[in-house]
């Protein structure tokens, strides 16, 4: 059967530009792709279709001025975004900040998580046919938003972390709040799974689609639920606990076959474990002050200091260089998780069936604000 | 705090514009002020008392403590790498350890670092301008991981202008972007790498964003899809009368 078709069908190469104008690659992701038939032979994303400059905005601004556009790379978790820099930029001052402000900052971040993970949910199973599980997602976040404009105003680009702590302390009611909505979240998860985790569609569009083994994944620098995905128990808030990670407790889910489903599965788990973080920060939540006795203006000492943190989707890094007292960074690289996450897309999906490249990059959940910044 | 404030202001403000609607306080209120103004009495005593023996202040009310690079020679993997001469200076700043190497042999380097010590995974790839700097203008910097101790490890090779470097795609397949954005917003050549292609900005872009003299608010190199209007591949495009620039 299969030799008579061949005859009838000559092998049909084409090249296709998929995107940049396209709903499954999250943003203006171009991937130029060699087909045959409906076969990838060569896929080649192309980028830098939202590329700002703000490396070198960055080195026209004063230390705090720069924390409003870490908002902006990647604009569907600004709080990790911020989270980084700030770190960074304490560990070059050699500032303390109060805990308080390091349980509000890690309140925040997992918040911050579970939104972005569930927007990724979201987007991933829209791409993948399952229309569902969006209208669910989005409920949620849109709580998880409530909770960040009632914190700092803003719903989106949040700008809600400052050199040496946090802006504000929460209002009132905001832990109570809070801790309802983690009291009810895990059922909520478990709303997800139940369309999702056995659903033989959801199963055939995922299981042992976009593999990569943990020895490429690391080869390809992949961090974050990719890496994780493979096997690989790394996570930084475990390796280099920043503000009080270190005083909670949590599970670093993985998976083993490093494909698409177990990717899914690993980001269910985190999201798991961002609620009990959360539950543990708001028990633990010391009383005092939310901001360090900074300098009104800082200045550093000069020196160049790399500071990275989990982001929801990897290690997400700064490297700050500064000459001697100085006020503004003389260099600010960002090492954007989405960035080196991609560019491990053609070796997962050369092979493959171009509606599995749309699940993969799902999987990766790239956002292209970081990645072309 | 501000709940006593408001309440013991409160009573003192009708008071101006009615003389006398005869509101006695309550005695609830009354003791509440009362209290208040005895815990203030007793902060204060307290803080002049306080001031003598001086207790050490949390390190968050306390100046910032800096941190100041020192030698970091004794580290395992320096040494291992001064054995065979490719540690030209070593740093320890903030917890993190920056070896200066000689550009010729950063592949060997690299290779070495990746197979016998462990550093398979590397993290991040960019570079430095320095455009006054006698030595070479650009540091190119090198930021890896071992995964068996958690330790990280700086490379920085320092390049004067218009000389390449040899790629690490070879040793790191994840070098390749993060060598293609450096020459892209730097200029650096990578000598080796598959594909050195521009890839933040487009293909007939004019110049490298990042280096210092480049400036802030860009220059207009034309945009290709109009060769009519915009040579391809050209600019900066002469400023025409009236306009801005």
């Amino acid at each position: 059967m299969s030799e008579v078709q061949s005859s009838l069908f000559d092998v049909e190469e084409m090249e296709v530009s998929f995107g940049p104008q396209h709903p499954s690659t999250h943003g203006v992701l171009r991937v130029q792709l060699k087909l045959d038939g409906e076969r990838i032979m060569e896929a080649k994303p192309i980028i830098g279709y939202l590329h700002r400059g703000t490396e070198k905005l960055f080195e026209t601004m004063a230390f705090p001025q720069c924390i409003p556009h870490t908002d902006r790379m990647d604009y569907v978790a600004a709080a990790t975004n911020n989270q980084g820099f700030v770190v960074t930029m304490e560990k070059l001052l050699g500032l303390t900040i109060p805990p308080r402000a390091a349980y509000i900052r890690m309140i925040l971040a997992e918040l911050q998580r579970l939104a972005s993970h569930l927007v990724w949910l979201a987007t991933h199973a829209i791409d993948l046919g399952a229309i569902t599980p969006f209208f669910y997602t989005f409920r949620e976040r849109d709580a998880i938003l409530d909770l960040f404009e009632e914190y700092c105003g803003a719903r989106l680009t949040l700008n809600t972390m400052r050199i040496g702590g946090v802006p504000s302390d929460l209002p009132a009611g905001w832990v109570d709040r809070c801790a309802r909505l983690m009291d009810e979240f895990p059922r909520h998860i478990e709303e997800y799974e139940n369309l999702l985790t056995s659903n033989r569609i959801w199963k055939r569009r995922t299981v042992g689609v976009g593999v990569i083994s943990a020895e490429d994944a690391v080869d390809w620098g992949l961090t974050g639920p990719p890496l994780r995905g493979s096997g690989v128990r790394w996570d930084i808030r475990k390796v280099f606990p920043y503000d009080r990670y270190d005083e909670v407790e949590f599970d670093i889910p993985i998976g083993s076959n490093g494909d698409t489903y177990d990717r899914y599965l690993v980001r269910m788990e985190e999201m798991r474990q961002s609620v009990r973080i959360v539950r543990q920060c708001l028990e633990k939540l010391p009383e005092g002050p939310v901001m360090a006795r900074a300098p009104k203006v800082l200045r550093s000492g000069g020196g160049m200091v790399y500071g990275a943190v989990e982001a929801p989707k990897g290690e997400l890094g700064y490297l700050i260089v500064t000459t001697e007292k100085a006020t503004q960074p003389y260099r600010c690289h960002v090492r954007p998780p989405s960035f080196v996450n991609l560019q491990a897309l053609p070796h997962m999906v050369t092979g493959s069936l171009v509606a599995d490249m749309v699940a993969v990059i799902g999987t990766l959940d790239i956002v292209l604000g970081e990645i072309d910044r | 705090m501000s709940d006593d404030e408001s309440t013991a202001k409160d009573p003192e403000r009708p008071a101006d514009e009615k003389p006398a609607p005869a509101k006695p306080l309550d005695p609830e209120r009354e003791a509440k002020i009362a209290a208040a103004r005895a815990k203030a009495a007793a902060a204060k005593a307290a803080k002049a008392e306080g001031a003598a023996p001086e207790a050490p202040k949390p390190p968050w009310e306390d100046k910032p403590v800096p941190p100041v690079p020192s030698d970091a020679s004794d580290d395992p993997d320096v040494a291992a790498l001064a054995e065979r001469g490719w540690a030209l200076a070593a740093t320890r700043f903030a917890h993190e350890v920056t070896v200066t190497v000689p550009r010729a042999d950063i592949v060997d380097i690299c290779r070495f670092l990746k197979g016998e010590r462990g550093f398979r995974f590397l993290v991040d790839l960019t570079a430095v301008d320095w455009p006054e700097r006698a030595e070479g203008r650009f540091d190119v910097v090198y930021w890896m991981h071992r995964f068996d101790d958690s330790k990280r490890l700086r490379l920085v090779a320092v390049l004067p202008e218009g000389e390449p470097i040899a790629s690490v795609s070879g040793v790191w397949r994840t070098a390749n972007w993060m060598e293609r954005e450096v020459y892209d917003m730097f200029g650096v050549v990578f000598e080796g790498h598959p594909n050195l292609e521009r890839i933040l900005t487009w293909e007939g872009f004019n110049g490298h964003p990042l280096r210092k003299d480049f400036p802030v608010e860009g220059v207009d190199t034309g945009a290709a899809i109009y060769p009519e209007v915009y040579p391809p591949g050209g600019g900066p495009v002469t400023a025409e009368e009236g306009s801005p620039t």
